[in-house]
């Protein structure tokens, strides 16, 4: 999924100073699993910034709504009816999401309150990790399904540099080798011939080397 | 002989060879990059010139090589994949060539969030085995990574680091048949302290016999405290230092231990002459230039052989 995080109180007040009347937009897909853009968040962020206005004795008007999926045009159109009486947006969603409003409503202040942060898996309860880039040539088959783009510090794809200590990445205790892991995988997997293929140099053209992406599928296409 | 470098000709010629390596200045003051070449000129047979080592802004490697050049000595252009992407970095072997520098090395590079630009991107085009892979394809196919043709391709002798101290430690010896299997010349290894362990990936590194694929040149670097000692024992990534190597320097009057540290590192050459697969060495004396004729003449080093 996609994770992110909440933006500081401080910076979402700085960018709403100027109105008085704000529509929260949570998403109800990947930023409610992370726990940092649904319903949830949508209710806290609003009681949050309520606060702060009646501080600052500033009346601030917030509504409240939470769309099924913010990335997708469909949805995004729920917007409609309660839009014309705001005067900005402050979207929940990943970057996708806010972009998607943005550009629904073309004379409509959007702002983000999250900062997208990867693509990751839930490692444990309240804690994600960093899984996949989306490069768009994918390896995991021949890395023993441990990504070496994303999840080794210097993007290595032909083995672990010299940094490499007791199953950890110099740049930090905390981030496991990813070498290390695809070693430990290869072996499990009885393949540790692999790893002495050269994986010649990547086409970043899959990636961001041709600019923006797009997929098209003919089949679908309307 | 693949290419015109002194180092390689040397190394073909069965002597052991001995590099040692500078650091660019933190600005632009051509006098200090000279100033130490000249203080290694004549005692080792090329000269390192580090890129942006730990992740630091200093002089680019290719413009003090070029002044190591102009006194007649021979750089070896460090070039990591930290900093440049493809197109970059061969345009700079371009330009080295064509400025007489023959021999360089390939390397991934520290990470940025050791040095004083930890907000800089990383771009890691390549890695340091598909680095090693672009710079023999340039010389022996004539060829640009892209795939076109190279009007004059600079024939560069070819070397890597390798890390035997570093974990997982049975993928090393793994590692540097990759990086042979790419197409590199010679290797200079991490600082040995932990020479049992050196010996050790040694070992399976002739039973591959790789040693007689790419020269093995054996990495060292003087102490000069215990406090040294210690901060490379539990600061610096991938470095192997024995509790018996610190306690040596730290039983040592502070006044003496830059002797005693010259004394380890004599001693540790001493050892590994006798180590098979060990084609010379890599003294890496950091800001200590000045101290490296000495070590080579005690070593027994001295003098370089002379070729053409």
């Amino acid at each position: 999924m996609i994770t992110a995080e909440r933006k500081p109180l401080e910076e979402l007040i700085e960018y709403i100073r100027p109105f008085d009347r704000i529509l929260l937009v949570g998403c109800n897909e990947c930023v409610t699993v992370c726990a940092a853009g649904g319903r949830k968040e949508v209710g806290l962020l609003a009681s949050s910034l309520q606060m702060a206005s009646l501080k600052s004795g500033k009346p601030l008007d917030i509504k409240e709504m939470t769309l099924e999926r913010q990335c997708d045009p469909e949805y995004v159109e729920e917007l409609l009816p309660v839009i014309d009486g705001v005067d900005a947006v402050m979207s929940m969603a990943c970057g996708c999401g806010v972009q998607e409003v943005a550009r629904r409503f073309k004379n409509m202040p959007v702002f983000p309150a999250l900062n997208t942060t990867f693509m990751g898996a839930s490692e444990r309860q309240g804690v994600w990790a960093e899984r996949c880039r989306g490069c768009g040539d994918c390896l995991l088959g021949i890395t023993g399904g441990i990504c070496p783009i994303v999840r080794c510090s210097k993007q290595l794809l032909n083995g672990p540099c010299g940094g490499s200590s007791t199953g950890k990445c110099e740049v930090n205790p905390e981030i496991d080798c990813a070498w290390q892991l695809i070693w430990d995988r290869l072996k499990a997997l009885g393949m540790e011939d692999r790893y002495e293929e050269i994986m010649p140099a990547k086409d970043w053209r899959t990636d961001r080397g041709s600019g923006p992406r797009k997929i098209l599928r003919e089949d679908l296409a309307e | 002989m693949k290419t015109n470098s002194k180092l390689e000709k040397i190394l073909a010629s069965g002597n052991l060879a001995v590099t040692s390596e500078c650091g660019p200045p933190r600005g632009a003051v051509p006098e200090k990059i000279i100033e130490k070449g000249k203080l290694l000129e004549g005692a080792v047979d090329a000269v390192n010139v580090t890129d942006n080592q730990t992740a630091m802004v200093r002089m680019s490697s290719f413009a003090a090589s070029v002044f190591l050049r102009q006194l007649g000595m021979s750089p070896v252009l460090q070039m990591v994949t930290r900093d440049r992407n493809r197109l970059a970095m061969q345009s700079d072997i371009l330009g080295a060539y064509a400025h007489g520098i023959d021999t360089m090395l390939c390397l991934s590079g520290d990470h940025p969030c050791f040095g004083d630009h930890p907000a800089a991107a990383n771009v890691h085009d390549i890695d340091s085995i598909q680095f090693i892979q672009m710079v023999r394809a340039m010389r022996d196919e004539g060829k640009f990574q892209g795939g076109a043709d190279i009007d004059n391709p600079p024939k560069m002798f070819i070397g890597a680091a390798a890390n035997p101290f570093a974990d997982p430690f049975e993928l090393r010896v793994r590692r540097l048949a990759k990086k042979v299997a790419a197409g590199v010349d010679f290797i200079q290894t991490q600082c040995i302290y932990n020479i049992d362990k050196f010996e050790q990936w040694m070992e399976g590194v002739c039973k591959r016999g790789l040693h007689e694929k790419a020269y093995i040149l054996a990495g060292v670097t003087p102490m000069k405290s215990a406090g040294m000692a210690r901060y490379m024992k539990n600061k610096v990534p991938g470095m192997d230092v024995p509790d018996t190597v610190v306690k040596r320097m730290a039983d040592t009057p502070k006044e003496k231990q830059p002797e005693e540290g010259i004394q380890i590192c004599i001693e540790t050459i001493e050892r590994l002459k006798g180590v098979e697969g060990v084609a010379g060495f890599h003294i890496m004396a950091i800001e200590w230039e000045s101290r490296v004729p000495e070590i080579v003449e005690r070593a027994g080093l001295s003098p370089r052989p002379q070729v053409d």
